[in-house]
């Protein structure tokens, strides 16, 4: 008894001994491992000197080879111009050697944002510009140097929507290709209605979207005069097509104040957007899942959507019989936009930086922007690319492309609770039959809540 | 092999600490050391990383940065102030008290009737299995479909005269298709579970209480289920637990809405750290489910062990 009792405490003892040198080596191992990972940082500021030493002497010889880091999410197209322009890229430039990293689309904040901590950062990134203002906050970007991309030029340059790039009167990305959403309708749908044109004004849409909606006898959608999905692209329409199109504001110049009911406009805009569902009765969410589908399978007439549809209507629904026209019109003209936009982390330093500056420039440049158009289907962000006749003619392309010298791109803080405040509110009356004053009363109050958060956190810095 | 490997550990034992230990102990030594390395390795992936957890919930890291500032509780209280997080709470026990019953009470159901045939009982078991090992994105996306607007169980309500029903649009009916989603899919598991609990209820307890005049449902009432207690334990525990981080098929089905009807806890953990970088109030999130689970098992394992009668 009294021995295997003398023996355990032996044996923990002895166990014990050997936890604390395995754990010792498990440190010591981790220690090995943090200082492996960080290399590309402590590199580049080693090499830096060295680089810039050369510069002086010559500066347009840098005999070093580098090698910078182009991050993007996984899309085909974007995927293969890319590995084609880099190739090009290579040899314009043979001391760089750029390498392309990919993560899928649903993924692709996720990856970064664990990534990036663990020091595998790229030296380019592709981001949503409705991400900016959270990469900026968590200062991981660096402003664009400006002897590369002066803001002026690109102010010059550059469609107006790209300003929503600039934070704290900085550029810290630009993009190479812009997306605007525009109506597109179903020409056979609207010949069998004998509708001639599409609908150019609130009135005429309200009115083509009620010709054009069918019901079966038990009263069921057979096929929808105006999709109706608020969470897929009809948000984006309300704050950056209807709200100013009815001659209200969206945010206050230093984009800390919403500004939905300062005047009458906001109600007015998110009543209209509402009443399809609720007045009209043409469209409901998730009839055949949603918006795009429906409308790709010939069971909605008319869907507000964007240009990056163009490319997925090409290959999945090739007999599909459709048209594109300018959003509808109110007191005046606007359009949603959006981007990607290639950015540069703060740590790129050095040689490094001076080949990011390169291939960003490369990336920016009208032949590539012009490629971007035929690949991948993307609108060229700067207007002697656009205005061209060869896409502003273009019978798709040309209304996409015609909206974006109005065309305007939200500030977003995050996307996804801006997105679903608006989702919430429509639900809210749909299925809460809650009044629609009250329901927009609440929308303007929450979402101002989420830029209070965000800009005592900025203020706090 | 392994006689040559305890030898090895003795001699280097015995030249780490200068004596030398029984051939029993060595035997035990080595079985340890073996035991030692799985354990060194759940140390490492969910240990450490739990203890983590805690330390960062009372920090400010938004991931991307390099810097985490202390901030106390204030990750906690403004979880608590903020409505969403506390609807998801709220979600997440309606899941646990109506999945973990219901979850039980169809595995019992199919169990009982499994156990009373004997042809085909191979078969059936396969296909009640299937759901629990199919992909659960999968699963969740048929009954999307089968639940969608114009999908078939509306257009069969419709061809029976019926209303068609919102379903997971709906903000009182979704929650209850997902866990009935859920439910179906963990079928399989659960029949079992219960399966195996059944094999050991002996024969001639049955056979005694028929002989007393017990008609099949004070046997069931009588015998069954309280021998089936140490079953009932172990699911109840597992399905609560299960139940808790209920996430893939909310992602799948409806991603937390209609007016977050369907948002869990999880699901809300993963929109603050991945969508909104906020790995602080991730963090307090999910200690805030930690000790939701720790003290749901803690009162299961007293409330439903005090059950046990022989």
């Amino acid at each position: 008894m009294n021995q295997s009792i003398r023996q355990g405490k032996k044996l923990s003892l002895i166990l014990a001994a050997f936890l604390l040198v395995l754990t010792a080596c498990g440190g010591g191992s981790n220690k090995g491992s943090d200082a492996s990972a960080s290399p590309s940082p402590s590199s580049s500021a080693a090499a830096s000197p060295q680089a810039s030493a050369k510069e002086e002497a010559s500066p347009s010889a840098s005999a070093e080879k580098v090698t910078i880091e182009y991050w993007q999410y996984e899309f085909p197209a974007k995927v293969d111009l890319i590995n084609e322009l880099i190739q090009e890229f290579q040899t314009l430039h043979p001391n760089i050697t750029v390498k392309q990293t990919n993560f899928p689309y649903d993924q692709y904040s996720q990856k970064v944002a664990t990534l990036v901590p663990a020091g595998k950062g790229p030296d380019i990134i592709n981001l949503y510009y409705g991400w900016l203002p959270q990469y900026v906050a968590s200062g991981y970007l660096q402003p664009l140097p400006e002897d590369a991309f002066p803001p002026a030029q690109i102010e010059s340059d550059y469609y107006p929507l790209v300003s929503a790039a600039k934070l704290d009167g900085a550029y810290y990305a630009i993009p190479t290709a812009v997306r605007t959403l525009a109506l597109f309708y179903n020409k056979d749908l609207f010949a069998k209605a004998q509708i001639a044109q599409p609908p150019a004004t609130w009135e005429e849409l309200v009115e083509s979207a009620k010709k054009l909606t069918e019901k079966d006898a038990k009263g069921q959608f057979v096929i929808e005069g105006f999709a109706w999905e608020p969470g897929s692209q009809l948000h984006h329409w309300f704050r950056d097509g209807l709200l100013p199109q009815a001659g209200g504001q969206d945010l206050s110049e230093d984009r800390r104040k919403v500004l939905w009911d300062d005047s009458p406009a906001g109600l007015e805009a998110f009543r209209y957007l509402l009443d399809f569902a609720i007045t009209h009765k043409t469209g409901i969410n998730g009839f055949y899942n949603d918006d795009s589908n429906a409308f790709k399978t010939g069971h909605a007439a008319i869907n507000v959507d964007g240009s990056f549809r163009l490319g997925s209507f090409k290959k999945d629904a090739p007999d599909l019989n459709y048209g594109i026209a300018p959003l509808p019109a109110y007191k005046s003209q606007s359009a949603p936009a959006s981007f990607w936009a290639n950015a540069i982390p703060k740590n790129v330093q050095g040689a490094k930086l001076e080949a990011a500056k390169e291939f960003l420039k490369f990336l920016t440049s009208k032949e590539v922007q012009e490629k971007w158009v035929e690949k991948v289907g993307e609108l060229p962000a700067q207007k002697a690319v656009g205005s061209q006749d060869k896409y502003a003619g273009d019978e798709k392309l040309g209304p996409f492309i015609k909206q974006l010298d109005y065309s305007k791109a939200h500030f977003f803080i995050d996307e996804n609770q801006e997105r679903a405040l608006i989702v919430n509110a429509a639900n809210e009356v749909l299925l809460n039959n809650v009044p629609v004053e009250q329901a927009f009363k609440d929308l303007v109050a929450k979402t101002q809540k989420i830029y209070d958060d965000y800009w005592a956190k900025q203020d706090k810095k | 092999m392994i006689a040559q490997a305890i030898r090895l550990t003795a001699r280097k034992s015995r030249e780490l600490l200068g004596f030398r230990l029984s051939y029993r102990t060595q035997r035990y030594l080595f079985i340890y050391l073996v035991l030692a390395f799985p354990l060194l390795y759940f140390l490492g992936t969910r240990l450490l990383p739990i203890l983590y957890a805690f330390n960062v919930s009372v920090r400010e890291w938004d991931l991307l940065s390099q810097e985490k500032p202390y901030v106390g509780f204030a990750n906690f209280t403004a979880l608590f102030e903020d409505e969403v997080f506390r609807k998801s709470i709220v979600n997440t026990l309606i899941y646990v008290l109506v999945g973990v019953p219901g979850q039980l009470a169809v595995g019992l159901a199919v169990a009982l009737l499994l156990h009373n045939v004997r042809r085909f009982r191979g078969l059936f078991r396969t296909i009640y299995f299937i759901p629990y090992v199919t992909s659960a994105v999968a699963v969740s996306w048929v009954f999307r479909w089968i639940l969608m607007r114009n999908g078939w169980l509306n257009e069969t309500l419709l061809g029976l005269g019926l209303e068609p029903q919102l379903f997971l649009q709906s903000p009182r009916q979704a929650i209850y298709l997902v866990i009935l989603t859920i439910i179906w899919q963990s079928i399989g598991f659960q029949m079992l579970v219960f399966l195996t609990g059944l094999e050991g209820v002996p024969r001639m307890y049955y056979d005694a209480a028929a002989i007393d005049g017990a008609g099949p449902w004070r046997r069931f009432r009588h015998v069954t289920l309280p021998l089936l207690n140490p079953v009932i334990v172990f699911s109840v525990v597992i399905g609560a637990i299960s139940y808790l981080q209920t996430f893939g098929q909310v992602l799948s089905m409806t991603n937390g809405e209609p007016l977050n009807s369907t948002r869990t806890i999880v699901l809300h953990v993963y929109a603050l750290a991945f969508q909104r970088f906020q790995m602080g109030s991730a963090a307090a999130a999910t200690v805030i489910l930690f000790v939701m689970i720790l003290a749901l098992t803690l009162l299961q394992f007293k409330l439903v062990r005090r059950k046990v009668e022989y």
